[in-house]
């Protein structure tokens, strides 16, 4: 396979629940040999359908999709052969220890014993997790839990690797644990990764390229450099201490490109946020406002996210925390 | 292809391991297993000896009136309690086809632990969902129907395993065979088990097969579970109840794996046309209820 193959392609995948509840809406996108692939999009959009449906877990409405050059419907099983998911949820036994969990991955693969058990033994001295393979998974913390899912993943070899939002949950420390397992294994196996994740600066350091979808269509997808770069500048966020609109004082500044108003802070899009700040602080203190807070940013995958989704990255923190709070996820529409 | 990635295209690869995962949970704690180890001793200890059927006709409960037992001599009077004991050995064996209740009730239990085991199975594909782990295995080459397959099989072979053990703890208790015992008979008992369970999952996981809730299929399969048990031969036997409960214990599969059972474990004679017929109705149910299983789980599971 050369380098530059096509290891995901995706056409007019669509899923409708019920007939009228559309999910994934006539989605593209190829993923390359060897990238790492990102997914961002806000709660509901399509983000594990499409997951599920790419690891043939649920059946496209119309569309379809290829992975290494198997159809996701009609060679299904050709497709389980050579992928590993790591979902979003622990599915690990509680009542069965490490290894007998990923010894019952590998024989739903079918891999002789002679093999799995090497197999075995080497995964999880990866995600080290040797000296608790006999305990049972119940007493394991969620980054332990969270590695186990990563080797019971891998045991089959996989060439394509989909992680549904791995580190969902997760606290700051075990979240940039789990990247560097994520990290070493790529480099390792030489895999295809696709994951969906709900944090940014992750997508952003980490992925190749980046699609972002919303309400179940794919809106831009690129290397997260193109993705910023589209944003077409530097952002100049304020607010001004009386509760006025200002907006239109914001707009006559003629290096201003773009102003919007989203909970009492103005987004100002500019060229060069350096040069431009000055006369708006400038314009606004003529009008007799003052400003109380200013700051300047190049464009990250933040504001990316906000310019195509409409929402910012951090509601979206408050929703998953919220969910992760009530105990049992309950979140495939079916 | 290197040896490395050798994997088996089998059909049905993967069974042993989910069922086994099945029953580790069960053989694996220790708690749970003494549990369902006590709970057979409860019952026929508590049930089978409450029910003492035997001891309503025997001369401690028909004691004679005292003027009337002054009229008989001695004899007479020896007599009359070995009539009353025979009417007595007589009633059981004309209703229960045996002397003893214990015995009667034994088998009856032994399949309706086989009922509540399968029950309770049958909630194990709603957790599976609602933990992830099913989603998962369907995205492994893992066989549909060896998903579902699985489960039918742990929780036969975890009803036999306990109707073993039942029979076993009901000798103490009095449980005796009948004279057409013989060593193949247990061979007999294990293949009714084996068929009435295999249905009997296979239903509860239709049930359960597109819910996500536990409460839902928890109230259905407990509204199953009293007719399923009352309306057929467990406790007391078909042809004493009143018609129209007659009516629902002879259709109901549980009757026919119990009186076969029964035929093969305690009664006297064997009626092997019977027999052949009690075998041909609870394998029916086992065909049908299974295929309907795998079917459904081909429609769901593959959606």
């Amino acid at each position: 396979m050369s380098q530059n193959e096509d290891v995901i392609k995706v056409e007019n995948l669509t899923k409708v629940f019920n007939k009228t509840l559309v999910a994934v809406d006539h989605i593209n996108f190829n993923v390359k040999k060897g990238e790492i692939f990102g997914f961002l999009g806000p709660n509901g959009a399509g983000k594990t359908t499409t997951i599920n449906m790419l690891i043939t877990v649920l059946k496209p409405t119309s569309g379809k999709a290829e992975i290494l050059c198997h159809d996701i419907a009609k060679q299904s099983d050709a497709v389980r052969y050579s992928i590993g998911v790591v979902p979003q949820e622990y599915t690990a036994d509680e009542d069965l220890t490490g290894l007998e969990n990923i010894m019952l991955c590998a024989d739903m693969y079918g891999i002789p014993r002679y093999i799995s058990k090497k197999r075995a033994a080497d995964l999880l001295e990866l995600v080290e997790l040797t000296k608790f393979k006999d305990k049972k998974t119940q007493t394991y913390s969620g980054g332990m839990r969270r590695r186990l899912e990563l080797a019971s993943g891998l045991i089959n070899r996989p060439k394509v690797l989909f992680l549904d939002e791995p580190t969902l949950g997760l606290d700051v420390q075990t979240r940039a644990a789990t990247w560097n397992y994520i990290k070493t294994l790529k480099k390792e196996f030489g895999m295809t990764l696709f994951m969906t994740t709900h944090y940014l600066e992750e997508a952003d350091s980490l992925c190749d390229r980046i699609a972002i979808i919303d309400h179940g269509k794919i809106v831009v997808v690129g290397t997260p450099e193109e993705l910023k770069d589209s944003i077409g500048g530097d952002i100049i966020t304020l607010s001004i201490q009386k509760n006025t609109d200002i907006t239109d004082i914001i707009k006559k500044i003629p290096q201003v490109k773009e102003v919007k108003l989203d909970d009492k802070t103005y987004t100002i899009k500019t060229e060069s946020a350096e040069l431009t700040a000055p006369l708006i602080i400038e314009a606004i203190r003529k009008e007799g406002h003052i400003v109380s807070k200013l700051s300047l940013t190049k464009p990250t995958l933040n504001e990316v996210y906000l310019q195509y989704t409409g929402k910012s990255m951090r509601d979206q923190a408050d929703e998953s925390r919220e969910r992760m709070g009530h105990g049992l996820m309950m979140r495939r529409p079916h | 292809m290197s040896q490395e990635n050798k994997v088996s295209k089998s059909k049905l690869h993967g069974l042993w391991a989910l069922t086994n995962r099945e029953l580790k949970k069960w053989y694996k704690a220790p708690v749970v297993f003494v549990l369902t180890l006590v709970q057979p001793i409860l019952w026929l200890g508590l049930l089978g000896n409450a029910l003492n059927l035997r001891s309503l006709v025997s001369p401690d409960s028909l004691a004679l009136p005292p003027s009337l037992v002054a009229e008989f001599t001695a004899d007479q009077l020896a007599l009359l309690q070995d009539f009353i004991s025979g009417l007595g050995n007589s009633m059981m064996q004309g209703t229960f086809g045996t002397d003893s209740y214990i015995s009667f009730m034994a088998v009856g239990m032994i399949v309706f632990t086989a009922l509540f085991t399968t029950m309770f199975s049958g909630m194990s594909i709603v957790w599976d969902r609602r933990l992830g782990f099913l989603n998962k295995a369907l995205s492994t080459p893992v066989s549909r129907a060896v998903i579902i397959l699985s489960k039918v099989l742990s929780a036969t072979l975890r009803a036999m395993f306990q109707a073993t053990i039942i029979l076993i703890i009901a000798i103490p208790f009095g449980f005796a065979v009948g004279a057409a015992f013989t060593p193949l008979s247990i061979l007999g008992v294990y293949a009714f088990l084996f068929l009435l369970c295999v249905g009997l999952s296979s239903m509860f996981i239709a049930i359960n097969i597109r819910s996500r809730s536990n409460e839902t299929p928890m109230a259905v399969m407990n509204l199953l579970n009293m007719p399923l048990t009352f309306a057929s031969s467990a406790f007391f036997p078909i042809s004493r109840m009143p018609g129209w409960l007659q009516a629902i214990a002879s259709v109901n599969p549980l009757s026919y794996a119990i009186d076969g059972c029964r035929q093969l474990l305690i009664n006297d004679t064997i009626n092997y046309s019977q027999l052949l017929f009690q075998y041909a109705y609870v394998g029916i149910f086992a065909v049908v209820l299974s295929s309907i299983g795998i079917i459904l789980s081909w429609r769901y599971l593959n959606k």
